[in-house]
């Protein structure tokens, strides 16, 4: 049968538990006082929280925590823009300084249209298990796009994807974090800033007949470009010609001279109309 | 039984997580890679054997003597979420290196089965010494560890087989994984009488 004090009695134990071990946290919250600094959590908010690692920062509470504690950068946030960049800079309250806004892009044309393949690779599909391989690709060009997507699995923005054989950037959802660029085991992928139009699709350090042999749409290294381009701009070394965006003007002359045509727009067609 | 054997026990016979099947939801949840397994293990221990030694002195000195062993399950979960809750604030005070490094999981451990479970095995199994409590604790924690680092080492390599098919991908895979390991665990089973 229940009485009062039956029930009474635990209950009043129980209490008189939760109570002392009550006591004793409100003791410690006391006791054990850390001052947090409030500004962490507000740059946490800011920040978009998709944890791409691109600022070099453990995630987005990594980079709040550096930005306060140990005097990272206010712009290292690629994801964020320019934007986010200015809002951590007034809440730090010192003079932002402004991020060139990055995306990345593949410096590959040889799809099967254009370059032969060598073998059948029939391992782990994964482009960093193909790259080991004596050989260095399943291509028979071992600088040029694996076209596994191991750059489309570690995008946590879901940029990128696989359309014939080679990685395909999508510029309005590229961050330009650059996660994929460090992931990519032939370095393939280049981080260019957004304002870049004419880029060089080619990755390979050969020679031109040996380019030829392999690929029909890669850079033979002969120069003409360099010599078109009135800004400056491009630059060969090891066979292979680059265009630096941010001394570009965009006007095109390198891309109508090129003999490979390897140099041209470096978005995709779709792209740019929505762009 | 002696100590040391208890010890062994507890890592290999009667593993918590293979051979008991407590606390399987972060041996599922944080075994995708070996660093996070390891900083979990490493808070499980830790909390493992601080609530064994709380709890064990709880039942004992409060709950016995007042006939009211019935309440163990409630009072365990309040001496452990407060342990835990207690342990966080003084860890961020006095070692902040060590509170950075267990980070998350602290407070993840706060409703772990694997913690509730070994203090409730030592009520029942070793109610008459503090010694044998902590060291069934230790053993069953350094279990914990040494069970979800193999697990997140088996996950890795999983997880750049493609020749897995697509259903099976992640959690199931995981499961038939968590079972053989079981299996093989169960061949510990005769080395202590």
């Amino acid at each position: 049968m229940i009485t009062f004090a039956g029930m009474a009695y635990p209950v009043a134990v129980l209490g008189a538990l939760g109570l002392a071990f009550g006591a004793l946290l409100a003791f410690a919250s006391i006791k054990f006082f850390v001052a947090v600094d409030d500004r962490v959590a507000k740059i946490r908010e800011l920040l978009p929280g998709a944890n791409c690692g691109g600022c070099g920062y453990p995630g987005c509470d990594g980079y709040a925590d550096g930005v306060v504690n140990s005097g990272a950068k206010t712009n290292l946030c690629a994801a964020g823009g320019p934007s986010l960049a200015s809002g951590i800079a007034s809440i730090m309250g010192v003079e932002g300084e402004a991020a060139v806004p990055m995306r990345v892009f593949l410096k590959c044309k040889g799809s099967p249209d254009f370059s032969v393949r060598n073998a059948e690779y029939i391992g782990v599909r994964d482009c960093r298990s193909a790259a080991i391989v004596p050989g260095g690709s399943p291509n028979s060009c071992p600088f040029g796009c694996i076209g596994f997507g191991t750059c489309a699995k570690v995008c946590v923005f879901g940029a990128l994807s696989i359309v014939n054989g080679l990685v395909r950037v999508n510029p309005n959802k590229c961050v330009g974090c650059g996660t994929c660029a460090a992931t990519c085991p032939k370095s393939v992928l280049k981080l260019i800033p957004r304002s870049s139009e004419i880029q060089v699709s080619c990755n390979s350090n050969w020679r031109g007949p040996d380019v030829k042999r392999v690929c029909s749409a890669g850079c033979i290294g002969c120069g003409i470009c360099v010599k078109a381009c009135q800004a400056g701009a491009i630059t060969l070394s090891a066979n292979l010609a680059s265009i630096d965006g941010t001394k570009c003007t965009n006007c095109g002359a390198c891309a109508a001279k090129c003999p490979a045509k390897c140099i041209g727009s470096a978005a995709p067609e779709e792209m740019r109309k929505s762009a | 039984m002696s100590v040391l054997l208890l010890f062994i026990d507890a890592i290999f016979v009667h593993n918590i997580l293979l051979s008991r099947f407590l606390g399987c939801c972060p041996f599922l949840g944080v075994s995708t890679k070996s660093d996070t397994a390891k900083g979990m293990g490493v808070a499980v221990i830790f909390v493992t054997v601080l609530a064994a030694v709380v709890t064990w002195l709880v039942y004992n000195m409060v709950l016995v003597p007042l006939h009211l062993e019935y309440l163990y399950t409630l009072s365990f979960i309040l001496v452990i979420a407060a342990l835990v809750q207690f342990v966080e604030l003084a860890l961020k005070k006095i070692n902040p290196v060590l509170y950075k490094s267990l980070g998350i999981f602290l407070p993840l451990i706060t409703t772990n089965c694997a913690v509730l479970g070994v203090a409730v095995i030592n009520m029942k199994e070793h109610p008459d010494s503090l010694l044998e409590a902590s060291v069934n604790a230790l053993g069953a924690s350094i279990g914990f560890l040494l069970a979800i680092i193999l697990m997140a080492g088996i996950r890795e390599r999983i997880e750049r087989n493609t020749n897995i098919p697509r259903c099976l991908h992640g959690l199931p895979i995981a499961l038939v994984t968590a079972g053989l390991m079981s299996i093989a665990f169960m061949g510990f089973s005769g080395i202590i009488k």
